[in-house]
């Protein structure tokens, strides 16, 4: 009896267990080995020399990345918190309206901020209309951070609707019954109750955050270089194929790292229902 | 080519899809003509093109589906937005395509990898009744011994030039260094690629645009850098289409062709050929070696030649084609457009791209990162650090806390 559901549970999972190594551990495979080789094939370690040449773009990277993913929070947590407390049928439209963005192509949501930020722009053109402008609001870091937010703000707005629904209202109402002020309500039991929410929000925006490439072109205008940048710039232009490899994994193993920071939080005994989606 | 950012020309296709079956018109060809293709016996079979964004008219005249009902042939069509872009595609394997159209120094590229294959001109008969050979010197030189003219069909010759925006810039400027002039702070749009971003500041240094001294290209990639800093340009390709059209930029560095369409759109622009001197370029049609249907391809690159579509492309690109059916048709409109076809024995300085060497390519492609990548970053080391101080001090808080109530559980 035991064998068999042991077989049937291996037979479910194959479908899954072969995509991971055809599509993720092969790969990883592959990204160590161009790192580790040069154009010939023969091993060098010239390519993780030669990052040292990117570490300022390494941390320019992780601070937009740390800027954009607080951000988020800041505007997801109270929404999210306020959506969880409504009524049943305003939770299920906003929570529609959060992901509806995400139904379209990120590509084209990330360019139409080309036509609504530029010079001649939706906001500029109102400014002249008042003779005010027009503001750069174009090819700077803000806009790039804008970016950033736009797009990833639903992968923190989800997880943490989801943690706080699920919140026991009695707690929150047993608080509020021995004498808690609002304030304390939210500090001493939703905040705590809502870390792996937070976690996994914050996991879900910084990463991508970090590696991004599309966004810092587009509303970048080529004045900030991340990661991302110069990881897809040697491969597409520079077809060199090795160092952007070795960039990637250095990439890889920093956004490992501070995913363990956050496991800090979530591997408590309080963590339940943290990771969704 | 190189019209429009990538993401704009899927929008179009996807538009396009529904629309451009209705509006193309078929095109009447002779009945010999008719019957050339259907007799070569491409029926059921497929072709891969890859070429330029939008590089091939599809709006008066469908041409890849008018290949397709000539021929019987499918064509498979995918586009890139630079030499770099499609060259990393062909290396890294796992593609294949029929025909290519790389320009000139990435066809010697390919050629001298042995990356395309020889062509038989008794396959593409137009060749011979309406290539125009006073372009003919373009590709009369030999690479390894073998000839460019016997693997290169060229579609179209161009030059870079300078762009600018008769509203931000009152004098007409004559030389490239307008584009370090800091009055045009965040104005400046530069191309997005290594050579020919490279090649304005060669221009402007005197340089060759081909050198393989290393301290040449350390000397551009100064310059390039200094641009960089104080100018701060925004480096595109198609997307200039839209960012001069829609005013918002002072100056630009394109290629000629494009120039006319802009102005179309935008009478406010203006050119120069600076004085430093140019690029002259052609982009040509090659046979990938990995090609499964050369009979398809050569069918393909002579159908390209047939006056009625040379025509219909010539009107739609914007470029100087080689095409002698095309040069002398009455109904040609740019043929009077001193953009498309400059007085080239009035250009000072022009130079063609060739082949470097993979060592200096190299060296040009890391010095273009680093141009690109430089940020200034010494602010941010304080939001950096400022960061991890937050987020350690809230770690840290948080892991006493969880002791504190774990403790207090306890007891």
């Amino acid at each position: 009896m035991m064998k068999k559901s042991s077989f049937a549970s291996k037979l479910i999972n194959s479908p899954y267990i072969l995509w991971s190594v055809l599509f993720i551990i092969a790969p990883l495979i592959m990204v160590l080995y161009y790192a580790l080789t040069d154009a010939s094939g023969a091993f060098t370690l010239d390519n993780v020399k030669g990052i040292a040449d990117y570490s300022s773009t390494f941390i320019l990277s992780i601070g937009y990345g740390a800027v954009a993913t607080v951000i988020s929070l800041i505007i997801a947590y109270p929404f999210a918190y306020f959506l969880a407390h409504t009524g049943a049928s305003f939770q299920r439209m906003s929570v529609m309206l959060v992901m509806l963005p995400m139904w379209m192509s990120f590509l084209i949501r990330t360019y139409s901020w080309i036509t609504i930020l530029g010079d001649s722009g939706v906001i500029n053109s109102f400014l002249r209309i008042f003779g005010i402008g027009p503001l750069p609001l174009l090819n700077n870091g803000a806009a790039v951070i804008l970016g950033m937010v736009y797009n990833f703000l639903p992968y923190m707005i989800l997880p943490l609707y989801t943690v706080m629904s699920r919140m026991d209202r009695s707690l929150i109402e047993a608080a509020e019954d021995l004498g808690a002020s609002r304030l304390s309500v939210i500090r001493r039991v939703v905040l705590p109750l809502s870390v792996p929410g937070i976690a996994s929000g914050f996991t879900m925006v910084f990463v991508p955050s970090v590696s991004t490439f599309y966004i810092t072109q587009k509303l970048g205008g080529g004045q900030i270089n991340l990661i991302g940048d110069v990881i897809e710039g040697q491969f597409q232009v520079a077809n060199n194929y090795n160092l952007g490899a070795s960039l990637s994994l250095v990439l890889m193993v920093m956004i490992l790292i501070c995913l363990g920071i956050l496991r800090l939080f979530t591997d408590s005994d309080e963590g339940n229902g943290g990771v969704l989606i | 080519m190189k019209r429009i950012a990538s993401l704009t020309l899927c929008l179009i296709l996807m538009l396009s899809l529904g629309v451009t079956a209705f509006s193309a018109e078929q095109v009447e060809f002779s009945e010999e003509v008719t019957q050339y293709y259907a007799s070569l016996g491409l029926q059921g079979t497929k072709l891969n093109v890859y070429n330029w964004g939008e590089y091939i008219d599809t709006e008066e005249v469908d041409v890849l589906s008018e290949f397709e009902r000539l021929t019987g042939c499918t064509v498979n069509y995918t586009t890139f937005e630079s030499n770099e872009n499609m060259y990393s595609k062909l290396a890294g394997g796992g593609v294949s395509y029929d025909i290519l159209v790389p320009s000139d120094y990435m066809v010697e590229k390919l050629l001298k990898e042995e990356m395309i294959l020889p062509l038989d001109y008794s396959n593409i008969p137009n060749y011979e009744k309406y290539f125009d050979e006073e372009y003919g010197y373009l590709v009369d030189d030999e690479i390894d011994g073998k000839k460019i003219s016997d693997y290169a069909v060229i579609y179209n010759v161009g030059t870079t030039i300078l762009i600018y925006n008769t509203n931000y810039v009152k004098e007409t400027p004559t030389s490239w260094s307008v584009l370090w002039d800091e009055q045009y702070k965040d104005k400046v749009l530069m191309f997005n690629n290594p050579r020919d971003s490279f090649a304005i500041a060669q221009a402007l240094l005197g340089q060759d645009f081909n050198t393989v001294s290393k301290s040449d290209w350390d000397a551009a990639a100064e310059l390039l850098k200094k641009q960089r800093e104080t100018v701060h340009p925004t480096y595109v390709m198609d997307e200039v289409f839209n960012k001069m059209e829609s005013g918002d930029y002072a100056l630009a560095t394109y290629y000629a062709g494009d120039y006319e369409l802009m102005h179309d759109n935008n009478p406010d622009l203006a050119y120069v050929l600076p004085e430093e001197g140019i690029n002259t370029f052609y982009d040509a049609f090659v046979i990938s070696q990995s090609s499964q249907n050369k009979k398809g391809a050569e069918a393909f690159i002579n159908f390209m030649m047939e006056p009625e579509i040379a025509l219909a492309n010539a009107e739609y690109i914007y470029y100087a084609t080689p095409n002698k059916a095309v040069l002398e048709n009455e109904d040609y409109s740019l043929i009077d457009s001193e953009a498309v076809y400059p007085d080239y024995s009035e250009i000072k300085n022009a130079q063609a791209f060739h082949d470097l060497p993979n060592d200096t390519l190299q060296y040009m492609n890391a010095q273009w990162m680093k141009v690109k990548g430089e940020n200034d970053t010494t602010h941010l080391y304080v939001v950096f650090f400022t960061c991890l101080a937050l987020i350690a001090l809230t770690v840290a808080a948080y892991l006493i806390h969880k002791k504190k109530m774990k403790k207090y559980y306890e007891v």
